[in-house]
């Protein structure tokens, strides 16, 4: 995979222990915490955040994936049907603070659909949000609560977030515009 | 994909891994409190019956509803088909209603394949005639797989009224796409001339084929359909095939026992046989729900332009 890389591996550590610290300051600890990470690769950004949390905390908070495939504004205006991941909600997130945990911010569909995925699963007391890139280019109003790093992108070019769960490095790539797009966060 | 579903040759292996694939997703709906999700909000969803039905017509109708697309039930009775309405009317007026999807069963084979001309949207085949049940085929590998883990290799024995049985030659087909081996099972009469050629074994000595089993999917004795007398008589057609208490007994451990429903319990299966723990004959109902729901998402959820833009 190539194209300018913006995160390394220990860019990306970093940028998760300081998130895990900023939602503990901001919910004061981890009582009441819940993570949802958003499939594919915001889950397993939640499950690191949920590791650091505990680490530094002590304690463990319950982490869940979203699938929000089937909550998307944009089914069947695409040639193909979007490919669905897995949805994993083990706890009632009702009367929780869910944090909500995806790969790159960009215009802010995704977590438009996020939240109504979510509200669907039960009324959380609060939800917030955390990135680990916030590229910019929204076109919704909102905004991310934790965010690993600013990039300043065009609109065209392809940010990618690489971990080693599902691509076996740790990296995040920012492509310029290719001839076939195959997915970035959104 | 193609936008219609009329059998189960129009998917290639990997299509079927994927409806199966995405069927899991929606049983995970269907566990929720909501069991519904805005995918399909705001299309139109047909259920055209021309014969008899409960569990797909209602299958299909929760299908679509949890995936908020509005749906419209069409049974003969009751509507200007029975004033003699023909097929082609029925279809252009539903055509000019808008809607998106059309779920047909019908008495003749080859209905859904003839519909596909006059109408724009999907059609999905819930049965014609003795041609095929694609979706019944599909949510049966989706149970096989679910409890068995896999697929490929699988030793499947489909027993019964083979002849008359589209479900039979849907998932034999279906079967065979997927690499398991099949077996049909039943009196000579019930087996079609051409099973040979559909890739398949045929025996008629259910004793000898039960012990190497991983499932035994049990056919309903389908009367409605049998124009002449088959086999002798019921009881005797029970003696020699059905599923009895000590049959079962001859299955290894593990194996299956399915029945695409309505059963004649006491005839193709035993009443207790049916109520057993490895009979899985309710999953395959809630698994239908969700292998409905996963091909009307895939086929109307990708029915935009070609090379659509990226989110």
């Amino acid at each position: 995979m190539s194209g300018a890389r913006l995160m390394d591996d220990a860019d990306i550590r970093r940028a998760l222990i300081r998130i895990a610290h900023e939602i503990l300051e901001r919910n004061r600890g981890a009582s009441g915490v819940a993570l949802v990470g958003i499939a594919a690769r915001g889950d397993d950004l939640a499950r690191r955040l949920a590791v650091e949390i505990e680490r530094i905390e002590g304690s463990a908070v319950p982490v869940g994936a979203l699938d929000i495939t089937f909550y998307r504004d944009d089914i069947g205006i695409r040639s193909e049907a979007p490919e669905v991941h897995e949805t994993r909600i083990g706890f009632d997130i009702t009367g929780r603070t869910v944090v909500l945990v995806d790969d790159v911010l960009f215009t802010g569909r995704t977590i438009r659909a996020a939240l109504d995925a979510l509200v669907d699963f039960g009324r959380p007391t609060a939800i917030q949000l955390a990135v680990l890139v916030d590229r910019g280019h929204r076109e919704l109003p909102i905004r991310a609560d934790f965010v690993g790093k600013n990039v300043p992108t065009r609109k065209d070019e392809d940010v990618r977030v690489c971990l080693t769960e599902t691509d076996g490095q740790d990296a995040v790539l920012v492509q310029e515009p290719a001839g076939s797009r195959t997915g970035s966060g959104a | 994909m193609n936008r219609h579903l009329l059998s189960i040759h129009d998917l290639s292996a990997q299509d079927v891994v994927r409806i199966v694939d995405t069927a899991e997703s929606f049983r995970e709906v269907g566990s929720r409190v909501i069991k519904k999700v805005p995918a399909l909000r705001g299309r139109t969803v047909v259920n055209l019956f021309y014969e008899n039905s409960t569990r797909t017509r209602i299958s299909f109708e929760l299908a679509a509803k949890r995936l908020s697309a509005d749906v419209i039930n069409f049974t003969t009775s009751g509507s200007s088909v029975s004033k003699g309405e023909s097929l082609k009317d029925t279809a252009l007026t539903l055509q000019a209603m808008g809607a998106d999807a059309i779920v047909i069963r019908h008495s003749s084979s080859g209905a859904p394949l003839t519909l596909t001309r006059w109408v724009n949207g999907s059609v999905l085949n819930a049965g014609d005639g003795t041609h095929e049940h694609p979706t019944q085929a599909l949510l049966d590998l989706y149970t096989m797989r679910d409890r068995l883990g896999r697929l490929e290799g699988l030793r499947v024995a489909i027993v019964g009224d083979v002849l008359h049985s589209r479900v039979a030659r849907s998932l034999s087909f279906a079967l065979t796409k997927m690499g398991a081996e099949t077996t049909l099972v039943g009196p000579p009469t019930l087996i079609p001339p051409d099973a040979p050629a559909w890739g398949v074994q045929v025996s008629h000595d259910l004793d000898s084929v039960l012990p190497k089993l991983d499932v035994c999917y049990v056919l309903r004795v389908q009367t409605e359909r049998q124009r002449q007398q088959y086999f002798p008589s019921v009881r005797e057609y029970a003696r020699l095939f059905g599923l009895t208490r000590d049959r079962v007994e001859l299955l290894p451990e593990g194996a299956l026992v399915m029945h695409p429903g309505p059963m004649n319990r006491g005839v193709e299966i035993d009443s207790d046989v049916a109520d057993l723990p490895r009979s899985v004959i309710e999953e395959q109902v809630t698994n239908g729900i969700a292998i409905r729901m996963s091909l009307l998402y895939l086929l109307l959820g990708g029915s935009g332009p070609p090379a659509g833009a990226d989110a």
